[in-house]
């Protein structure tokens, strides 16, 4: 019997429960504090999510699905489509701007690539830089570009799509900018990691044997790509649907995103069940692309 | 190896341009010598020179290395405890999976729900006690939260890369349990620990959302000052304070390249 409690542990005959307890005393602070800190307020979260806001913006312990009816657009005053929008919106944007991302991800890491080692590495720091950089920095700064005394501005106004004299910002326009720039560098770094350990040799026998370009490129480089692919569109598609920076600076109230209204419940309307309901949402609506995400990625796995 | 196609050259520099041309500005306009406009009026350093007569940048700038720092000595030391203990001690394969999955939820959930939980569990433990109410000290709690699972991720996988060998021969040579971890294991971590605790500083630097929700009156720091500012209207002052939080970033990323790169040769 004493031989099941008994193990070797790098070379020492430790009890199985002694060695339980070192490894816990290793383990607990952290996993405690994140319990305490993450999962706890989580929890506590999905309880307030049903909950009343009181007369005072406080909670009343009151349960009901209210919040979530709200949510899919049951109002005071009837159905409205208003949530929902914002809710598609969202989506459509972190989609769109998932999508752009990986068109240019593709050209920057086969160009960093076939850069010599040394500038390989310069480049990638190019890369990182904005990665790093604060995002509040990075979405105002397109305020400049985007001012009436600038060049894209003007051409707007030349080709009669733009009033004179205002901005280009706030507009659906400015928040896919600031959206694609956000989050490049998110899918870039993960792809370019995959590309740079690619079998080339994969891509010139599919070469060798006359495949067309997209042949090439959907069955040699796309699958030894996957990897790097799967780890950017995570990074990128899930973060976008909870972005509310840049629509808040770039697109202005009219160009609500989830992550808006979200803050919006924290902040000046101060109804933490309702901002708790959408905050679940916003999981659930997390939690579906990446199940989605890997089904899809199977899929495509067998070629 | 091909050279590239000239349609791929063209993007992938048109792209860089796509993400520098912004941050380039601002540093232009942060050296343009007046108050109104885009128009170039000459070089100046007026900006820079007032930014550091102003008590409340300086405040918020205080308030941004005090938050760094404090809570990435707290959640590097915690989490390389916890990736040593993850990856040093057989597990079974139920504990792993639960670790792993409470360890990545930082990483995967979007930090917007994150600082709402934080904003809903604080408020109700403000009927406990006051050091709830927002400001510097639940900032702190708050970043350390996600911090700790980013320095845990990184330690972990020097740990996994450095193998076990080098401990054995140290247990081995009757190292005690302890000695060695001291010795032996904590010296060939050092560069894992140190990655990872310049990831959580910079983390820190650069949160915007959590501060947002967590921050009071007393505690605002420079991502949240250059934030309200720029909501009623850009001044070449916040072009030159944004300037310099670009180059303290620069300069950071830059080092923390070197430190990995040099690790790995």
């Amino acid at each position: 019997m004493i031989r099941n409690r008994l193990t070797v542990w790098y070379g020492e005959l430790v009890l199985r429960k002694q060695l339980a307890r070192r490894g816990s005393a290793f383990l607990s602070p952290g996993i405690l504090w994140l319990l305490a800190l993450l999962v706890l307020p989580g929890l506590v979260l999905v309880v307030v999510s049903f909950t009343e806001r009181g007369a005072y913006g406080q909670i009343e312990w009151l349960f009901s699905v209210d919040n979530y009816k709200r949510l899919i657009g049951f109002g005071m005053l009837g159905w409205s489509a208003d949530n929902l929008a914002i809710i598609w919106r969202s989506i459509w944007v972190a989609f769109v701007t998932t999508l752009i991302a990986i068109l240019l991800s593709y050209p920057i890491s086969f160009f960093i690539v076939n850069r010599p080692p040394r500038q390989r590495f310069l480049w990638l720091t190019v890369l990182i830089v904005p990665f790093w950089t604060n995002m509040v920095i990075r979405a105002y700064a397109w305020f400049l570009i985007l001012a009436p005394e600038m060049p894209l501005a003007k051409l707007a106004v030349y080709l009669g799509i733009h009033p004179a004299n205002t901005p280009l910002y706030p507009s659906s326009f400015a928040v896919y900018l600031g959206m694609v720039s956000m989050f490049l560098p998110f899918v870039t770094l993960p792809l370019y990691s995959s590309i740079e350990r690619m079998d080339w040799s994969l891509v010139e026998a599919a070469q060798d044997l006359y495949a067309s370009r997209v042949r090439v490129f959907m069955q040699a480089i796309f699958p030894q790509t996957k990897p790097g692919l799967t780890a950017g569109v995570i990074l990128t598609f899930v973060p976008a649907m909870g972005m509310f920076v840049v629509p808040d600076l770039l697109g202005g109230s009219k160009f609500m995103l989830v992550g808006n209204l979200i803050q919006q419940q924290f902040g000046s309307s101060r109804d933490w069940p309702f901002g708790a309901a959408i905050s679940m949402g916003l999981v659930v609506l997390t939690m579906i692309s990446l199940q989605i995400y890997r089904k899809k990625s199977k899929e495509i796995e067998p070629i | 190896m091909k050279r590239s196609h000239p349609l791929v050259t063209l993007i992938a520099l048109g792209s860089m341009v796509f993400l520098y041309l912004p941050l380039i500005s601002v540093a232009i306009y942060s050296v343009n010598d007046t108050r109104y406009g885009l128009v170039w009026h000459g070089f100046t350093l007026n900006w820079y020179v007032k930014l550091f007569h102003n008590e409340i940048i300086l405040e918020a700038a205080r308030n941004t290395l005090i938050l760094a720092v404090s809570s990435t000595l707290v959640a590097t030391v915690l989490g390389t405890a916890l990736a040593f203990g993850m990856d040093r001690f057989p597990w079974s394969r139920r504990t792993n999976t639960f670790l792993d999955v409470v360890l990545h939820l930082p990483v995967v959930i979007p930090d917007i729900i994150l600082a709402a939980a934080l904003v809903v569990a604080f408020g109700l433990l403000r009927a406990v006690s006051s050091i709830f109410e927002p400001g510097i000290f639940i900032m702190i709690l708050g970043h350390i939260t996600f911090q700790i699972a980013f320095v845990a991720l990184v330690v972990r996988s020097r740990l996994t890369s450095l193998g076990r060998d080098i401990e054995e021969a140290g247990r081995d040579l009757y190292a005690s349990a302890f000695y060695q971890f001291r010795r032996v294991t904590l010296p060939l971590l050092m560069p894992g620990i140190i990655a990872g605790g310049m990831l959580a500083f910079t983390l820190s630097l650069d949160d915007f959302v959590i501060s947002f929700f967590t921050s009071g009156p007393d505690s605002v720091t420079l991502p949240l000052f250059i934030y309200a500012a720029v909501r009623r209207g850009v001044t070449p002052e916040i072009h030159a304070l944004s300037t310099l939080v670009v180059l303290a970033t620069i300069i950071l990323v830059v080092f923390a390249e070197r430190l990995t790169r040099s690790n790995k040769a």
